[in-house]
């Protein structure tokens, strides 16, 4: 990795109640990478993506966004600093149009760009075709698509993904993977969460692997794939 | 006949009524998931409110500056003791069970109604004529021009509400937060300022529905609150709670129903038939007449 960090975390530690969830995770994001972060279920990676966007508050440690300290910015500023998170689970507006969320997504704009609302329905033309249907009678991976598109509508610098491939039927999991990887190759740094360890690494230039809470392993994709306790974990070859 | 059109108008004055405080528990509701009960003691407290802002500030003038005047006034103070409420009984207890919050608006509820009770007496007391005892007689029917002011000026702002909510931006944030508050967050939302403007808008609706009590029904006490507060809560549940345009169709039907029943039966009965409709409407539809009708897919 070179450079400065575009996003950094310094041992963060969170946690749920009595239950800590991170006990110390630290880790970079440089400009125009893309990183995904590997671990089991549980292992804490839906809630380091939610620490970072603010939506939990961390009990220690640090986030820095191009190395200004963001532990105290409130969830609803962080998207002002370009910071932008598709969560778990999509969280579409089910009850409101394909376009109104949207058109959400570019709530902290002053106006909705129309280039960037082109860019997402060239990227995802289902969404255009779809437009004035309701989120929740979408279908889970066009729900997928949509949580995606609304989160650049926001023109983040750095895009936050948890799980894009969740409940999605495996001919759309790679077509959600090469639009990603469009998403990237517009500058779009990304932070990727997921299960299905191949497909992220083989998009990803780095990767960490989360375990209860803390990193194990980090490395380069290639590293990461050719080391056997990822593959033994996470790429289901036994031996 | 002209029983039918007598209580259609006055089923519909009512009705305007109703779904103006109807529309503060919807919308409360729809955001939070929280019923505020003390938004019927709120909406005593505007007549209460008004009544003082008559005689002192206004001087007991009723020129049409001053009626405008006086409700923009006590919709202004009303709005802040909607915020007040917020702030106080139900944002300290956002994270808590559901029923501490059930209980703390109970809580600020009777506080509420105290507060009026201390400070403007247990006894009624009547609101001044504002507007002026014209009456027009239309083949039997006798219209005044209050109930002409509180329909036209209850859906002009009903249709104002309406615009707001579904066509501009800030309408949409307090749509997405109502349906999901941590992704309206990742949205850049301040859910927070939402529901702060959740409380200013429907405490203010709710104070020109308590100024139209007062002009309508003139005597007003510092229970009150618990009457009206229960007929616009119930007109909120037969339009499905948490539905804006709901809350405006249930509080219609609820004020025409009422006015019926009384008309053509006895008014005496309008409780228990009310009471019978809006068990008749859960039982046939559940999430009111017009709740939620997609469900999320997870
Ligand atoms: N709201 C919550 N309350 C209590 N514990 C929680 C909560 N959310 C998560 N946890 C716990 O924190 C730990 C980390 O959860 P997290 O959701 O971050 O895992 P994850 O790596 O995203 O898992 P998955 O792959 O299943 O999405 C888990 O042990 C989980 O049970
Ligand atoms: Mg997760």
């Amino acid at each position: 990795m070179s450079g400065e960090a575009l996003l950094r975390l310094e041992d963060l530690e969170v946690s749920y109640g009595n239950i800590a969830a991170l006990k110390g995770v630290s880790l970079e994001v440089a400009k125009g990478e893309v990183v995904c972060i590997l671990g089991a279920n549980g292992a804490g990676k839906t809630t380091t993506m939610r620490t970072i966007s603010r939506l939990l508050r961390p009990r220690a440690g640090r986030i820095l966004f191009h190395g200004e300290d963001i532990t105290q910015v409130p969830a609803h500023k962080v998207v002002h600093l370009g910071i932008s998170h598709s969560p778990e689970g999509r969280r579409v507006f089910g009850i409101l149009t394909v376009e109104e969320n949207l058109w959400l997504g570019a709530f902290t704009e002053k106006r909705v760009d129309k280039e960037r609302l082109r860019w997402v329905y060239e990227l995802f033309p289902r969404l255009e075709e779809r437009r004035k249907q309701l989120a929740g009678t979408l279908s889970g991976g066009e729900q997928q698509m949509l949580a995606i598109g609304r989160s650049l509508m926001s023109r983040p610098e750095l895009l936050l993904l948890d799980e894009p491939s969740l409940g999605i039927a495996p001919i759309l999991v790679r077509s959600i993977f090469e639009r990603i990887r469009e998403i990237a190759g517009e500058g779009v740094t990304v932070l990727l969460v997921e299960q299905n360890a191949r497909a992220a690494l083989k998009l990803a230039d780095r990767g960490y692997v989360l375990d209860v809470g803390t990193i194990a392993l980090e490395g380069s994709s290639a590293d990461l794939l050719a080391s056997e306790k990822v593959q033994e974990a996470y790429l289901g070859k036994k031996g | 006949m002209d029983t039918f059109f007598q209580q259609l108008a006055n089923g519909l004055t009512i009705g305007s009524i109703y779904a103006l405080v109807a529309l503060g528990y919807t919308m409360v509701y729809g955001v939070l998931k929280l019923i505020n009960f003390a938004h019927g003691a709120l909406v005593a407290a505007s007549a209460f409110i008004g009544l003082t802002i008559y005689a002192t500030i206004m001087g007991e003038s009723s020129s049409l500056l001053a009626v405008i005047a006086i409700f923009a006034l006590v919709a202004a103070a009303t709005a802040c003791l909607g915020i007040l409420l917020e702030r106080f009984a139900y944002r300290p207890l956002r994270q808590a069970p559901r029923l501490s919050a059930v209980v703390s608006a109970l809580g600020a509820s009777l506080i509420l109604q105290n507060g009026i009770m201390l400070v403007w007496g247990p006894q009624m007391r009547i609101f001044p004529q504002l507007v002026p005892q014209v009456y027009w007689n239309i083949g039997g029917v006798v219209i005044s021009l209050l109930q002409v002011i509180i329909l036209l000026l209850s859906v002009l702002l009903m249709a104002a509400l309406y615009f707001f909510i579904e066509k501009t931006r800030m309408g949409a944030a307090i749509r997405a937060s109502a349906i999901d508050q941590d992704a309206a967050r990742l949205m850049g939302i301040n859910v927070n300022r939402v529901i702060t403007l959740i409380f200013v808008i429907g405490s203010s609706l709710g104070a020109i529905g308590g100024l139209f009590i007062g002009l309508y029904y003139r005597g007003i006490t510092f229970e009150m609150g618990w009457q009206y507060g229960l007929y616009a809560f119930i007109a909120a549940i037969i339009g499905g709670i948490g539905n804006i345009p709901g809350a405006m169709l249930g509080g219609l039907l609820l004020g025409l129903f009422t006015a019926f029943i009384s008309g053509y039966i006895s008014s005496t009965w309008a409780d228990a038939f009310t009471f019978l409709l809006l068990i008749l409407i859960l039982i046939v539809r559940p999430t009111g007449l017009l709740g939620e009708r997609v469900a999320q897919k997870v």
